[in-house]
């Protein structure tokens, strides 16, 4: 039986995952039809987040880089939207999202560049040091209103058909399509003899080098792909609000999205959807008990850690994984 | 001492760690399709010299060529690139990787292009071969899907051997190949590097005398980092020096 949590899955394994895409996808898409407007922007804000969620697994999951600074990128493009966007009128999506993607590749590849050569525990607090000085050059600076934070006016156009992205729905199923799209992009990117590399990079870096790696830059491309996805995920946050403010860049946001993935699971691109849905209704939840919300919220992710060392994503895999042994406990082993 | 079909050539080489040299002006050659070993007691520096030749460890001194190129102070990436493959004396392969994905992983090596995105890895059939000849030498075709980790002992060891054969080298480093094995196994890996000898340019740390003899072209003795002397096995073997380090120090050399 192959292992199927590591590179060559079985084929069974894939259509599993492939099954589990599409069903996540059509519930998403049938979603709108039953439900109200302030759960369609939840949900709006849930995917924007998983696609931040996601960006930072392929570092932490997939190569093994565990950045406490990923909120810099996201904020970036946030506030490339909303320094780009005309005053009075809607902002072009096909010329502000890649002049905020750009922005924020450059500034991964600066960064990254900078923090690419060291490991572990310095390598967190080289990027938690390289994202408080971004934040810190918007919250202190008139460039963009500083602590305030500015409005983005109104909403991105598509200038395609009668699509509105002003109105909820519309927005609501560009987000779903981004967030089907990187998810499809990174399960591609993850197979690719890049994304190989990476596995075996996380895995044992001296190896990779050994057998003629070069490692830092296949690091560093992980750093810069991560970054801009994460820049894809801050321009619709700021798209869906029509607000930015430099909290969107404070290191609370990276360890947030850093949660959201220990929650749901690192190293599969399920768990950081999962995570990014569980965190987010969690929180809701919870406030609506208490106002302490923030301290059920952390008991539960200590007990969630210590459970499921590998997230929620785990807990389904586990089952399924019994399940098939238990039914194939005869098979002989290769 | 150098001659122009010289594939790996060290000169004057040293490595001191603080006061501690570890290497010590190692002069040596490695020829086509020979087996080269290095024998001595423990802590006469002779992984301190795979890690000098491997790139993993700076030089103090001294200078390697390989080729005739000058590659002395080279990242290990680019010179394992350049042909120079190496296993380590504590097993180092990918766990939680299958046997395949480890030699497959291993051929991708030579062509690192970073921006390979979109087509899966295994859609690349020059390096899927490549594992596969690399796991059928190691006797390793059988094991293919099994994860690394729960191979046996022996059979891990194969893989390493297997995963730099993947790589197609010119030259092996292989760092005490045997080191742990039982007799039989000892035997099979034997046979294997007897095989790849014809091809490859081996140079064998090993601390197993009966291999060692029955395996190498051309042997050199080191002792404290230096080397005591180098010659063709015969040589060594009644070389008085040699006897006598070997003597002093705990190590026995049944095979002498």
């Amino acid at each position: 039986m192959a292992d199927p949590e590591h590179p060559r899955r079985s084929t069974v394994s894939d259509r599993v995952i492939t099954w589990w895409l599409v069903l996540g996808i059509l519930a998403l898409a049938i979603f709108p039809a039953i439900a109200e407007q302030f759960y369609l922007q939840l949900i709006t804000k849930i995917m924007i987040l998983s696609i931040f969620a996601l960006s930072l697994d392929l570092l932490v999951g997939y190569a093994g880089l565990v950045s406490l600074g990923h909120a810099a990128f996201f904020g970036v493009a946030a506030y490339t939207l909303a320094l780009a966007a005309p005053a009075s009128d809607p902002p072009n999506l096909w010329l502000t999202l890649p002049l905020a993607l750009a922005t924020s590749a450059v500034i991964a590849l600066v960064i990254g560049a900078l923090v690419i050569r060291t490991a572990g525990v310095y390598f967190i607090m080289a990027t938690l040091a390289f994202a408080q000085m971004v934040y810190y050059f918007f919250h202190d600076t008139r460039l963009a209103g500083g602590s305030d934070g500015i409005y983005v006016n109104s909403r991105p156009s598509l200038e395609i058909g009668s699509i509105d992205l002003a109105q909820d729905l519309h927005f609501y199923y560009l987000v779903l399509a981004a967030l089907a799209g990187v998810f499809i992009l990174l399960g591609i990117v993850l197979r690719s003899p890049f994304g190989r590399a990476l596995q075996g990079i996380k895995a044992n870096e001296q190896r990779m080098r050994a057998l003629g790696y070069p490692t830092l830059r296949y690091k560093l491309a992980a750093f810069v792909l991560a970054g801009t996805l994460a820049g894809l995920a801050g321009y619709l946050a700021a798209a869906k609000e029509g607000y930015v403010n430099p909290e969107l860049l404070a290191w609370h946001q990276s360890g947030m999205v850093l949660v959201m993935l220990i929650l749901g699971g690192m190293g599969t691109l399920f768990g950081a959807v999962i995570g990014a849905f569980s965190y987010v209704l969690l929180q809701e939840w919870f406030s609506n008990l208490t106002k302490h919300w923030q301290l059920l919220m952390g008991s539960f992710i200590v007990l969630a850690v210590l459970v499921l060392p590998r997230g929620l994503a785990g807990l389904g895999r586990s089952i399924a994984l019994r399940r098939r042994l238990s039914a194939s406990r005869d098979d002989v082993e290769p | 001492m150098s001659s122009p079909e010289a594939l790996l050539l060290t000169t004057g080489l040293s490595r001191a760690f603080g006061g501690l040299v570890a290497v010590d002006s190692v002069s040596l050659q490695l020829d086509p399709a020979t087996i080269h070993a290095v024998i001595g007691p423990n802590g006469a520096g002779k992984s301190t010299l795979v890690n000098l030749l491997a790139g993993e460890v700076k030089p103090s001194s001294g200078s390697i060529r390989l080729r005739g190129e000058d590659i002395t102070g080279w990242k290990p990436d680019r010179i394992a690139r350049r042909g120079v493959a190496r296993t380590f004396q504590h097993t180092n392969v990918f766990p939680d990787f299958t046997v395949f994905e480890n030699c497959r992983l291993a051929a991708q090596s030579r062509n690192v292009h970073l921006m390979r995105w979109l087509k899966p890895a295994e859609s690349y059939r020059e390096w899927n071969d490549a594992a596969r000849s690399a796991m059928a030498m190691a006797d390793l075709g059988a094991r293919a899907g099994v994860p690394a980790h729960s191979l046996s002992h022996g059979e891990r060891r194969a893989l390493e051997i297997a995963m730099s054969l993947a790589t197609a080298p010119a030259v092996l480093l292989l760092d005490e190949p045997l080191a742990g094995m039982g007799a039989e196994e000892s035997i099979r890996i034997v046979a294997l590097l007897k095989r790849l000898s014809a091809d490859h340019s081996i140079l064998l740390i090993e601390h197993d005398m009966d291999a060692v003899f029955a395996l190498a072209d051309r042997l050199t003795v080191m002792v404290n980092g230096a080397v005591l002397a180098s010659g063709s096995p015969n040589a060594i073997r009644a070389n008085a020096e040699v006897q006598a380090a070997y003597l002093g120090a705990d190590v026995p050399m049944t095979a002498l």
